[in-house]
């Protein structure tokens, strides 16, 4: 019982998680060529086992040696990293005030904030997206507005612009940084922040001093959130980001999809993998600390 | 009493205006008479009208709700069962590498798990369509599911099963009338989770569908990159709409199902 308990979704998993993975990874190896499957080398169970030495021969890191050849690549990643990173700060700067109002509210709020919080969450990313282009747009919205009022005499140029890629993230990853930082500040014991108030600090101050360190945790917990998915994402800077943008979901889905390149289109997808291990195992261990933390 | 400062109402009213004002928008310019999205031209319902005789956004949404229903339904199945494995199962071979295949899709980059899931459909042949969506869709969400309901299960009290199996129950039947009723807010908002996320999903369904079965994600993102338009905006408050209703309703069942336990909770206690 216990054993078929464990090997459905174990097998499951392997066959449709960790098998594809490896199939990636052998592609990556792979030379491109004119056929189909579009690489190069094949082999199959009928060629034996002599054929399997050569064909494993022909593998090769021909292609993670043209990525750092061709410029594309290697500036996609860091302007990925680089979009993802200032798109985080940007989230913090919003998200934290919203938390901090949210954990400072009256109690019986609290649940009324949380829900409009997880809403947005609920409702579909792709048109979350896309109510953006309508507002940033040449004639949208905020043009419309700015006009109107008079601030600006000539429409202001955000769409497809890496502005509109930054506004497009915080936006739709807003609620993984307000929610983990709120619950920090929500077990934060008030009585500190008025004893310090009793013993001279000014409210900044105290802010600064024990509201802000006690609440890091939760802020790391956030900024991994955000940064984490946003580097491999695709869908907002094909919509709002212009061809001026370049982020690496982007240039994957080109290589593939446009190019038909699977072998390149592989190692650009084993690259980001392990440009990711870096901040997943740092997340890792800040949830960890925060668990022995709570202990 | 507590009141709102200053400072924290105008931090929440402008977070808020900020997450709402988009959809907001969204949603008023979806009755709006002119086809240029932009401009208010005056009320009108045509949008909607229309967007129902579009037989190909019909289609793509069947296709959509049918992907979610069985690919969520499988996913909380197996999403139920890991958990509990990795919960319940103590030391097994092979716990290290399960663990790992559990949480790995939940930081993986989803260009990479519809590459990959396409590159394994096209190596063993199988031919992209409705069926292969489902698949792709169960693998990730169950690992979501996973997560969900391992939580539940690590916070209650395991020696409830211990008193089912000593008075008499088999596993199943201590599982089926002990552990699932505990679990079982978790194991539906499991499912809920893993429905949305396949109701939304475009980037793996793009990579896995077939020429023949569209999902709506992937029909509205190719309208979407033409431009802004009103059938778009009329089918986003549909789903808008939907959202809101279900998160509203399902909040205010489990609030008033945790009010009612409480109370059973405190008269079981006064019996005692």
């Amino acid at each position: 019982m216990k054993r078929l308990l464990i090997a459905v979704p174990y097998f499951w998993l392997l066959a449709l998680f960790l098998v594809p993975f490896l199939i990636v990874l052998k592609i990556s190896l792979s030379d491109v060529a004119l056929a189909r499957p579009p690489y190069f080398p094949q082999w199959h169970l009928e060629d034996g086992a002599s054929a399997l030495l050569s064909y494993l021969r022909e593998w090769d890191f021909e292609n993670f040696v043209f990525l750092t050849t061709d410029d594309l690549y290697w500036k996609a990643y860091l302007s990925s990293a680089k979009i993802a990173f200032v798109a985080t700060f940007f989230t913090l700067l919003v998200g934290f005030p919203i938390a901090y109002g949210m954990a400072r509210a009256p109690t019986e709020w609290r649940p009324t904030l949380m829900m409009l919080v997880i809403l947005p969450f609920w409702t579909s990313f792709l048109i979350r997206v896309y109510a953006w282009i309508g507002i940033l747009s040449g004639e949208g919205y905020l043009n419309q507005f700015l006009l109107w009022i008079g601030i600006i005499q000539e429409p202001l140029i955000i769409l497809n612009t890496n502005i509109a890629v930054y506004i497009g993230i915080v936006y739709t990853y807003l609620p993984f940084m307000i929610l983990p930082i709120y619950s920090a500040l929500e077990k934060l014991d008030e009585s500190l922040l008025e004893a310090a108030e009793d013993l001279g600090c000014s409210r900044f101050t105290a802010f600064w001093l024990i509201t802000f360190p006690l609440s890091k945790q939760g802020i790391i917990a956030g900024c991994f959130l955000v940064f984490i998915p946003t580097i491999g994402e695709f869908v907002i800077p094909s919509l709002l980001g212009g061809s001026s943008t370049l982020m690496i979901g982007k240039v994957l889905w080109e290589e593939f999809f446009n190019n038909r390149d699977w072998p390149v289109a592989g190692a650009v997808a084993i690259v980001l993998l392990l440009i990711l291990i870096i901040p997943i195992i740092l997340f890792q261990r800040n949830e960890q600390k925060n668990r022995e933390a709570d202990k | 009493m507590r009141r709102f400062s200053w400072f924290n109402a105008t931090s929440l009213t402008l977070g808020f205006a900020f997450l709402y004002l988009p959809m907001v928008i969204l949603v008023i310019y979806s009755f709006n008479s002119s086809k240029l999205v932009t401009v208010w031209a005056g009320f009108s319902t045509k949008w909607y009208g229309e967007l129902f005789q579009n037989e190909a956004f019909l289609d793509a949404a069947w296709v959509t709700i049918r992907v979610a229903v069985i690919s969520s339904s499988v996913a909380t199945v197996l999403g139920t069962m890991a958990a509990y494995v990795l919960v319940r199962g103590g030391r097994f071979r092979g716990r290290t590498v399960f663990s790992g295949m559990i949480y790995a899709p939940l930081v993986m980059p989803e260009v990479i798990t519809g590459l990959s899931l396409l590159l394994l459909f096209i190596g063993i042949g199988l031919d992209r369509g409705v069926f292969t969506i489902i698949l792709a869709h169960a693998t990730f969400s169950m690992c979501y599911v996973s997560v969900v309901v391992s939580s539940r299960l690590v916070s209650f009290d395991q020696s409830l099963e211990e008193a089912a199996l000593d008075l008499g129950c088999t596993p199943w039947q201590a599982f089926r009338l002990v552990t699932l009723p505990i679990i079982a807010p978790a194991v539906i908002s499991g499912w809920l989770l893993a429905f949305t996320l396949s109701l939304d999903d475009l980037v793996i369904a793009s990579f896995t569908a077939g020429p023949s079965s569209t999902t709506l994600p992937i029909k509205i993102f190719s309208a979407v990159r033409l431009g802004v338009s009103p059938e778009i905006n009329a089918l986003s408050t549909i789903m808008i709409g939907i959202v809101t209703v279900g998160v509203v309703t399902f909040s205010i069942m489990s609030k008033r199902n945790a009010v009612r336990r409480e109370r059973e909770a405190r008269a079981a206690d006064r019996v005692a």
